[in-house]
């Protein structure tokens, strides 16, 4: 199995997979499958298990309960150096005592692939190390140190690659270089990608399927440009980008829609864009889908209207203003709002009403913490 | 000057002689500690290893000189206990090391994750240190007596044919030296074991090296320094070893190493040329060989 370089990604598959440490539960019935040759982002705060995941895969860990499956083989009881299957550890993991080539080279030689020093030495130019190979992992900063773990993984050629943060020591612009590197090397392969990262961006950028992780569970999963349209939970639309969150009860509720009140004003979600129709709910929309207005507008069943409230905070971050607006009884709500013309668009303590298309809102499934559920 | 020292004023060079003086003063126990017990005895040594014998011919008489052939005779006479010192302390230290190894690695790596044993161990390979070492191969001299528990078990069984006993045997002064220094080699096996980062020999099974492989290619290289300062600090106190060979332990008159000469020539035969001459070329050859050694294991696999 590990003896031939392969020639395409395997597809994963976890099924119900529990990992306890003694004492705390660090994965919780973790079901996954990542299909070959997909790039698949594992996102997640710290602490949520992400390392522990590709630990279970690369087989340094033995799960509690259930089974790993790569390219349909059941490879749960599989030795880690029979598995084919790399890692770029969070923690690099050079091997102190040898050269930077030789360490590239290591995985080539223990499958006595031919000509290892020419494929390391390809690989280091690769991630713009090829001038290094001679010197000690000691002597290279973190961010080389990080690109040397990627190349001595990526040499392998595995029909998995588990990547844990492998660009975070890295400086912005490199790590956009290398992000796109990396997606480049991906397509070109077409080996299966697992990377793991508590950076949003990065997910959404390079990730053709992005799961989210919290607490050792996956809360949800699904394209970019869906998990950020529609989240599921309030973690999620926390965590995936930022998010204006109400919580009520559904007052009204018809074949297409349900509305919550909410200190006086009506909230509606679209009935398809929304987990729960009844009891309490939490509904949510993204900053810049809503905007405000200086006089009360006249607007149609098909928009969600707030208001009055009062600006509180103007922030300017370059191509966009956030407002901060404060609604008595509702809460605060934020507004981002496009940096055309006149800057800002309305002084701080002003008093404004806000507004979104009915079709942007999103039901959550559950509520945000620090909230009960009364339903 | 102390008035300048103490000023606000004071000029970086004066604090500079200032902090000089300090540093000497904290060094100066420790030199006078190496000329009084070091440089002084080793001057000696190597005077007295060129002595001639007085010209009243007593015993024990010896006038200063230059005299080298005291040292081809002790070459000459005592070449074949020279030979044996540094058989007996190669033989010693490799049987440590196979013995300590598997020992440290599970003291220093297995035993991580509990603490307790862990030190209730490393507190175990250091406990002989308690009793003196004299008193310790006496009680093995005891043990391994000819008609002991233990020897009478060995005859049983057949380890030993009927009429050999395996005290006074070179197999027995091996098993001594090999006792009393054990722990040299195991402390700083598991001191550099301990360090070992696990995190490696994960990266090794991850690029497919096998647990044998993974041991050669990386845990084997990572814990080269104990196994160097491990190895040095058995076979030099070895080579020297006087006690364990000796009639009164461990040893016969056919098991006598440099030590037992030594020791002989000194206070027997109160030749002290001989002896002195003795210990030198000991030195000599321990010097030679850890040059070498440490040369050819530092530059390639020391860090
Ligand atoms: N060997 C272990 N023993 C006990 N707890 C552990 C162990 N490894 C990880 N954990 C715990 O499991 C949780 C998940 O860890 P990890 O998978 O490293 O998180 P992440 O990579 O998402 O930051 C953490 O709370 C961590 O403290
Ligand atoms: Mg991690």
């Amino acid at each position: 199995m590990a003896g031939e370089l392969s020639v395409a990604g395997a597809d994963l598959e976890l099924i119900d997979v529990r990992k306890d440490f003694p004492g705390f539960t660090a994965l919780d019935d973790m079901d996954l499958h990542i299909p070959a040759g997909q790039f698949f982002a594992l996102l997640g705060p710290s602490g949520c298990g992400k390392t522990t995941t590709l630990r279970i895969v690369a087989g340094l860990e033995t799960p509690t309960q259930g089974r790993v499956l790569i390219g349909g083989k059941d490879i749960t009881d599989t030795k880690p150096h029979e598995r084919p299957v790399n890692t770029v550890f969070q923690s690099y993991a050079l091997f102190p005592h040898m050269t930077i080539l030789d360490n590239v080279a290591f995985g080539l030689r223990q499958r006595k692939v031919e000509d290892p020093v020419a494929k390391a030495q390809a690989a280091l130019d690769l991630v713009e190390l090829g001038h290094v190979g001679e010197r000690r992992p000691q002597q290279l900063s973190g961010g080389q140190q990080q690109r040397v773990a990627l190349a001595r993984a990526l040499v392998n050629r595995p029909s998995l690659l588990l990547l844990d943060e492998p660009l975070g020591a890295l400086d912005l612009k490199l790590r956009r270089q290398m992000q796109i590197e990396l997606k480049a090397i991906q397509m070109e392969v077409g080996l299966t990608f697992l990377h793991v990262t508590h950076d949003q961006e990065e997910a959404m950028d390079m990730a053709d399927t992005v799961a989210v992780m919290n607490k050792g569970r996956i809360e949800q999963m699904g394209a970019p440009e869906a998990l950020y349209d529609r989240p599921k939970t309030a973690f999620v639309s926390k965590f995936l980008g930022q998010s204006n969150l109400f919580v009520g009860k559904v007052v009204d509720s018809n074949a297409n829609s349900v509305s919550i009140e909410v200190g006086g004003s009506k909230i509606t979600v679209d009935k398809k864009r929304a987990e729960k129709h009844e009891g309490t709910i939490a509904i949510g929309v993204r900053p810049e889908k809503a905007t405000f207005h200086e006089s009360k507008p006249t607007l149609g069943a098909d928009h969600v209207l707030i208001g009055p409230g009062e600006i509180i905070d103007i922030r300017f971050t370059g191509v966009s203003n956030q407002y901060l607006i404060e609604v008595p009884n509702v809460g605060e709500i934020t507004v981002f709002a496009q940096n055309v013309g006149k800057s800002p668009v309305v002084e701080l303590g002003a008093k404004v009403w806000i507004s979104w298309k009915v079709e942007h809102s999103f039901g959550l499934r559950d509520l945000p913490d620090g909230t009960e559920d009364q339903g | 000057m102390a008035f300048a020292a103490f000023g606000s004023s004071a000029p970086t060079t004066q604090g500079q002689t200032k902090s000089g003086r300090v540093v000497l003063a904290l060094l100066l126990p420790g030199l006078i500690y190496l000329v009084l017990f070091f440089v002084i005895p080793l001057v000696s040594l190597v005077l007295t290893s060129l002595e001639a014998p007085a010209a009243s011919g007593k015993i024990g008489e010896y006038v200063p000189g230059f005299d080298i052939g005291n040292y081809s005779y002790v070459v000459t006479k005592y070449w074949p206990q020279i030979a044996r010192s540094f058989g007996f302390a190669f033989l010693a230290t490799i049987i440590s090391l196979l013995i300590s190894y598997p020992l440290a690695y599970f003291i220093g790596v297995k035993a991580r994750s509990r603490p307790m044993l862990q030190r209730m161990l490393v507190t175990l390979v250091i406990a002989p240190f308690f009793i003196s070492f004299l008193l310790r191969t006496i009680a093995w001299k005891q043990l391994l007596a000819d008609h002991s528990p233990i020897m009478e078990w060995a005859h049983q069984v057949g380890l030993l044919s009927p009429s050999q006993s395996f005290i006074g045997s070179e197999a027995a002064v091996v098993f001594g030296l090999v006792y009393n220094f054990i722990p040299f080699m195991t402390l700083p096996l598991y001191t550099s074991l301990e360090r070992l980062d696990i995190r490696f020999l994960e990266a090794g099974s991850d690029l497919y090296a096998s647990p044998a492989k993974v041991f050669r290619k990386i845990t084997l290289p990572l814990s080269m320094p104990g196994i160097i300062s491990g190895t040095l600090l058995t076979f030099i106190p070895i080579a020297g070893d006087y006690v364990n060979a000796s009639r009164d332990f461990l040893g016969s008159s056919n098991t006598s190493m440099i030590g037992t000469m030594v020791d002989a020539d000194f206070l027997q035969n109160r030749n002290y040329p001989a002896a002195s001459a003795m210990s030198v070329v000991l030195m000599g050859i321990i010097l030679i060989l850890v040059t070498w050694y440490v040369r050819k294991s530092g530059t390639e696999d020391l860090l």
